[in-house]
């Protein structure tokens, strides 16, 4: 997929050109826009469906900001396509950044209420308030009891 | 042979004239079949356009994954383009959404029962008009009226030579864009002389987009035959004066963007 469409649209063998009538001089473009989102809407018996359709032209477009209403509709094909993830990349690594963030005040507050630290802490975590903790085993001053 | 065949239906016509016949009989399908003329059952109107495409390609499965192929989509679109152009340069024809397809001839004369008043009122409505496309673009280098290679004033420093050109360029889009706003303008007041309906697309900017320039305005009109001429040409005109401005004028194209039946709501009154 990292091949542009026009490129793919570009290299076309000429076999796929319909074989028995002059070209119509019209674009590909202004052909598949009106072939694919205009015309009657009619029931066929084979339903490749309005879905299959709409996301084609999704495609064709090339249109991101139209991902989000096919994602609704529960089709995901572009996950798979390298130049179309890296968004999903991206919030993965917000969440782990998130994670790690909750982790340290976890632990920070852990330390605020003396309470142990968490008994098996992810590594990179550092641990807050280490020097203090030896102290509480000094004994107490003469003026205290 | 016809269980391995489906019938594919490319559009849809009011009467099975001689001219239209004819016509149908030279044409070749998207599949390589010929092209044939099919009445409904009970009646000889409306007809619709088909012809045999073979199962193993128009199955749901296969169909799905060939559209997922644009070498495949772009000679389907092509191919059913054709047949309707060549239809539509004889008669109004509704053109169909592409691959609409049906298990057999007798599943499209059915179809054609079913919805005879919806197809001739769309018809009726159609009936003697096409439909012309509308594009603007604005050039991607719009010309400064002082051309950017004549050599710098030796009185600015470099910073305040580059600020001067980056404004000029500036200036440039901006006018051009002004300009895009008064072409559609003029644009939109030959169509109150000659169109009828206007349908706006989306611009195109995807990789598919061709031509230089940014598209701006993407639309259609419908058009009576008669004033077909007069709006091409008083529309190709709509950008004189305008610099950085180009104006394309594409058609007659069948119905498409106009050919919407809206079926009566079943049990509900129309909408206030």
């Amino acid at each position: 997929m990292s091949d542009s469409l026009a490129n793919r649209m570009g290299s076309l063998p000429s076999r796929a050109a319909p074989p028995y009538q002059p070209a119509s001089s019209a674009s590909l473009a202004d052909i598949l826009e009106r072939v694919l989102d205009k015309g009657v809407v009619i029931a066929g018996d084979i339903q490749i469906n309005l879905l299959d359709i709409e996301l084609l032209t999704i495609k064709l477009r090339l249109l991101i900001a139209s991902v989000d209403k096919a994602k609704e509709m529960g089709i995901d094909w572009w996950e798979h396509d390298p130049s179309l993830s890296s968004r999903a990349d991206h919030s993965t690594s917000r969440l782990e950044e998130e994670n790690q963030r909750l982790r340290e005040q976890i632990e920070a507050l852990r330390a605020d209420a003396a309470l142990p630290p968490v008994s098996a802490p992810e590594a990179a975590t550092p641990r807050r308030r280490p020097a203090k903790r030896p102290t509480a085993h000094t004994r107490p001053g003469p003026g205290d009891t | 042979m016809s269980d391995a065949s489906l019938t594919y239906a490319y559009a849809v016509a009011r009467d099975r004239t001689p001219a239209l016949a004819a016509e149908a009989g030279t044409l070749t399908g998207v599949a390589g079949a010929p092209v044939r003329l099919l009445t409904p059952d009970r009646t000889t109107t409306p007809v619709a356009v088909v012809s045999h495409v073979p199962a193993e390609d128009f199955h749901e499965a296969a169909l799905h994954r060939h559209l997922e192929d644009l070498g495949w989509l772009e000679a389907l679109a092509r191919a059913h383009h054709g047949v309707i152009e060549a239809l539509a340069a004889h008669t109004t024809v509704l053109p169909l959404r592409l691959a609409t397809v049906y298990l057999d001839d007798d599943r499209v004369r059915a179809m054609l029962d079913d919805n005879q008043k919806l197809f001739f009122d769309g018809l009726e409505r159609l009936r003697g008009h096409v439909e012309l496309g509308v594009k603007l673009y604005v050039e991607a280098e719009p010309r400064p009226p002082a051309a950017t290679d004549a050599p710098p004033d030796p009185a600015l420093s470099p910073g305040r030579a580059y600020l001067r050109r980056r404004r000029t360029e500036q200036d440039a889009r901006h006018d051009a864009h002004r300009a895009a706003e008064e072409a559609a303008q003029r644009i939109a007041v030959i169509a109150r002389a000659h169109a009828v309906q206007w349908a706006r697309h989306r611009v195109q900017e995807g990789e598919l987009a061709t031509g230089p320039g940014q598209n701006v305005v993407n639309d259609a009109y419908l058009v009576p035959a008669d004033h077909v001429r007069a709006f091409r040409e008083e529309t190709m005109h709509a950008t004189d004066g305008l610099p950085g401005l180009r104006v394309d004028v594409t058609g007659p194209w069948a119905p498409y963007s106009f050919a919407t039946l809206t079926p009566p709501e079943p049990g509900t009154a129309s909408a206030p």
